[in-house]
């Protein structure tokens, strides 16, 4: 270590002080520190006392102390939220109050409501119908135009509204097809025919003979809720036998066993489990994916 | 007093002489010059003196003009029509928009800005090559802000002896106030500057009331705080370190120049050997060169520099030592251009002219200068010989100067053949993936899709939406549409329209699963078409 008397010594190559240290010869400089660095540092301080004076700064046992703004980001963030929420309560609110054809009326109400919908569908309803509500063997296929409770805004609404065979709602859809072969009403043949004739009512490849035996069968004991020309019947929940989709299928074999011991789904009503409105952007949201119908004058 | 002319120390000339020497001396020094670079040295400053002459006349001008340009480009007004800004050069942020003139430019438009800013590239290079550092010395904002705050400093401190003076004077009143108008009118020209820039991003009159009325966005007083400190401090505090230690461009310049480049040269082959007593030497019959070694060109020099140390890094080729130097050799009733814009390759050859020899990193250095033999250059009349080699309008052409002009011309021709033959209709096509297709209950096919028309007219147009090679597709906008043949969609002026679309094909009209259609987009207004590719699934059960 170099001696004490040296510590002011000055370096011949930099006029600059040298801190005493010395090895081997090498000695330290003693550079002062930048002035702009030296500057800015300052300037931090000075910063700092206002900082710690305007905002939440010093912590407390609990908490911290406030500043003079009052103002934290906690808070800002609860105030953010509530001006949001309120900016959606105003159009939550309309849609629980104002009618489905007031609501259709307006485009900006059904935008909020179809994109509400959209993310409400994939929480509580994509479970059964799908994530595109293209549903499955079962669970109808939102997206066509074959409705089984009716498929204008107001049918939709009833339909998500109240279920579909359950205990909970009275208002529940309900409808119920016998069990024509478990239940002994029709023997095994009538039935085969029964299904030859809806494979001829709904254009496809069919045995014409036992088709016409079917026809008969059919006048006996299905038109009642199916029609006469097998249209079936929307306030009946009976199905359209002539069109293209079946929710349990359109072979010869899925109509057989439909006859001989039909299957018979059920929905949850919604009203006891989401909002009203809820309810509404749900019904708008599914009325929008394509088969969605005027309402009947 | 800047005009006190400094009585030269040794100047002893006979009382025989014709007429006093009227060349001024300076006691200037190189204060960046390589034998002083010292990592560990602090700056020192710089105090050039004004130089007058063409160069410093033509750095006027483009002053004038690139100052010009700046500050009244966001003011120039262009009819867009309604709806759209009429400001002619704006970059709309808020709408994400950039327009120039008749050029209107979406975010997904934006190669255009980068062809322009390769454009600018090659164009630095054609401009390297043929005059070498002209930016730097020329339309840089870093010299062009620094001239102008030169310009402040000579107004209020007097030029360079002056300028030195208080620089070394004890703080008085005078020297207080000097520099504190000095420093306000620096601050000021800041403000100006980064308040024009701001203008740049929004409609300007606006903006400049809401100024003035401080009711325009924090960020605006932001940026233009923001400008105004780095002006401040590169312009009027840092200067020509800014150039030296802070840009890449001396560096890469080094790659860029070659032996045909024009660069600001001492002709040392006419100027050694220096000597203070040049006429009186010649008279001897002693053979100097044409430097009298008055130090002008230092003294203008706003990097601190000696051109006559030969290239280097520091100089911007400014250009002002030539004026200095050219009006010290009208004094003295030599040939101008003892300091001129010369190649290498003629340097070269004129200072072999003069006798040196050796490589070519010898000849162009300062060590080849006691070689030179000025009398050499000169013929019987007193005048340079013919064999000098000087500048002339073909130095500038070369292969180099050649590739890059083509280089240049091509990617200007493009862009514009590019932009000329702009859509402005443009259409984004998305199939609906879930479900991919859905059946309806007569047994035929919905598809949908999201159509995106982007109408980037001035003007709200009209436009048909058909498909093609979609045998008995229908199309409907939204559920309880009725199904037709085309469609016609309506999009406001300026803007983008997504359509959801359902495509409807009736059962048994198709082959196959995949099935490759067109949408085919008709403006009513401008005639444009677009035709778009995307695909059609079916299920196998309603194939034919």
């Amino acid at each position: 270590m170099a001696e004490h008397e040296e510590k002011h010594e000055v370096d011949e190559q930099t006029g600059t002080q040298t801190t005493g240290h010395e090895w081997d010869g090498i000695k330290e400089l003693d550079t002062p520190m930048p002035r702009w660095w030296l500057w800015t540092f300052y300037a931090t301080i000075v910063f700092s006392i206002g900082y710690v004076i305007y905002y939440p700064a010093i912590p407390l046992l609990e908490g911290s102390t406030m500043g003079i703004s009052g103002q934290t980001n906690r808070l800002q963030l609860q105030q953010d939220m509530a001006v949001a929420d309120a900016a959606r309560r105003d159009l939550i609110s309309m849609l629980a109050e104002q009618d489905l054809e007031d609501v259709a009326a307006n485009p900006e109400l059904v935008r909020f409501a179809e994109a509400g919908g959209a993310s409400l569908f994939k929480v509580n309803c994509s479970q059964c119908h799908g994530s595109g509500a293209q549903g499955g063997p079962g669970y109808p296929n939102l997206n066509d135009d074959d409705w089984l409770w009716g498929g204008d805004l107001q049918a939709i609404y009833e339909t998500i509204a109240h279920g579909v065979r359950n205990d909970e709602d009275d208002d529940a859809r309900f409808s119920q097809m016998p069990a024509f072969g478990a239940d002994g009403i029709l023997e095994r043949d009538e039935i085969n025919a029964v299904a030859e004739h809806v494979l001829a009512i709904s254009g496809q490849d069919h045995e014409a003979a036992l088709a016409g035996q079917g026809a008969e069968i059919f006048m006996d004991q299905c038109t009642a809720c199916h029609g006469e020309s097998g249209m079936g019947e929307q306030d009946l929940g009976a199905p359209d036998l002539t069109d293209a989709i079946s929710l349990y299928g359109n072979t010869r074999e899925t109509i057989r066993a439909q006859i001989r011991q039909p299957k018979h789904g059920a929905m949850p009503p919604w009203l006891e489990r989401l909002r009203e409105a809820n309810v509404k952007q749900l019904a708008i949201y599914v009325h929008s994916r394509g088969g969605g119908e005027e309402a009947a004058e | 007093m800047a005009q006190t002319t400094l009585e030269p120390p040794h100047r002893d000339d006979p009382a025989g002489s014709v007429k006093p020497d009227p060349v001024r001396e300076f006691d200037a020094e190189a204060v960046n010059s390589k034998q002083r670079q010292s990592l560990y040295a602090a700056r020192v400053k710089i105090f050039p003196r004004h130089a007058e002459g063409f160069y410093r006349r033509l750095k006027w001008w483009i002053m004038l003009v690139t100052l010009g340009i700046y500050y009244i480009t966001p003011w120039l007004r262009w009819d867009r029509g309604s709806g759209a800004p009429d400001q002619a050069v704006l970059m709309d942020l808020a709408n994400r928009r950039f327009y120039f003139f008749f050029i209107e430019i979406w975010p997904h438009e934006f190669f255009y800005v980068a062809g322009m800013l390769v454009m600018a590239g090659i164009g630095l290079f054609l401009v390297t090559a043929i005059l070498g550092r002209a930016w730097c010395g020329y339309a840089c904002p870093q010299t062009v802000w620094v001239d102008l705050f030169l310009v402040v400093e000579r107004f209020f401190e007097g030029d360079r002896n002056a300028r030195i003076k208080l620089d070394k004077a004890p703080w008085t009143a005078s020297k207080l106030a000097k520099r504190v108008s000095k420093h306000a009118v620096w601050l000021l020209i800041g403000i100006a500057t980064g308040g024009a820039w701001i203008f740049y991003f929004a409609d300007a009159p606006t903006l400049a009331v809401q100024l003035f009325t401080l009711q325009a966005l924090p960020v605006a007083y932001i940026t233009i705080a923001v400008l105004t400190a780095t002006t401040y401090i590169f312009g009027g505090l840092m200067r020509e370190q800014v150039c030296t230690y802070m840009c890449p461009w001396p560096r890469v310049q080094a790659a860029m120049l070659d032996e045909h480049s024009l660069t600001v040269t001492y002709n040392a082959w006419r100027g050694e050997q220096r000597s203070r007593h040049m006429k009186k030497q010649r008279r001897e019959g002693v053979a100097v060169g044409d430097c009298v070694d008055c130090n002008a060109c230092v003294a203008v020099c706003p990097m601190g520099i000696d051109i006559r140390d030969g290239q280097q890094m520091e100089c911007i080729t400014c250009a002002l030592c030539i004026d200095a130097c050219d009006g010290v050799m009208e004094k003295l009733g030599l040939e101008k251009g003892l300091i001129a814009y010369s190649t290498l390759q003629e340097y070269t050859h004129n200072m072999q002219l003069a006798g040196v020899h050796g490589t070519i990193e010898e000849i162009v250095s300062a060590q080849s200068y006691p070689q030179v033999q000025p009398e050499r250059m000169r013929g019987p009349s007193g005048r340079l010989i013919d064999a000098v080699k000087t500048t002339n309008w073909k130095t500038v052409l070369h292969p180099r100067t050649f590739i890059y002009i083509a280089i240049f011309g091509s990617i200007g021709l493009a862009l514009l053949t590019v932009l000329a033959m702009r859509d402005t209709l443009d259409v984004n096509i998305l199939h609906d993936r879930n479900p991919l297709f859905v059946t309806l209950s007569d047994g035929s096919t919905r598809n949908g899709y999201e159509i995106k028309i982007l109408n980037k007219r001035g003007e709200t147009r009209q436009f048909w939406v058909e498909t093609e090679g979609l045998p008995g597709a229908l199309l409907a906008v939204g559920s309880g549409d009725q199904p037709k043949a085309s469609l016609l969609v309506e999009v406001d002026a300026d803007s983008t329209r997504g359509v959801r679309t359902f495509v409807t094909v009736p059962r048994s009209s198709l082959d196959q699963e995949r099935n490759e259609f067109s949408f085919r987009v008709t403006a009513l207004l401008g005639a444009e078409t677009t035709v778009t590719e995307t695909q059609f699934v079916a299920p196998k059960e309603a194939l034919k």
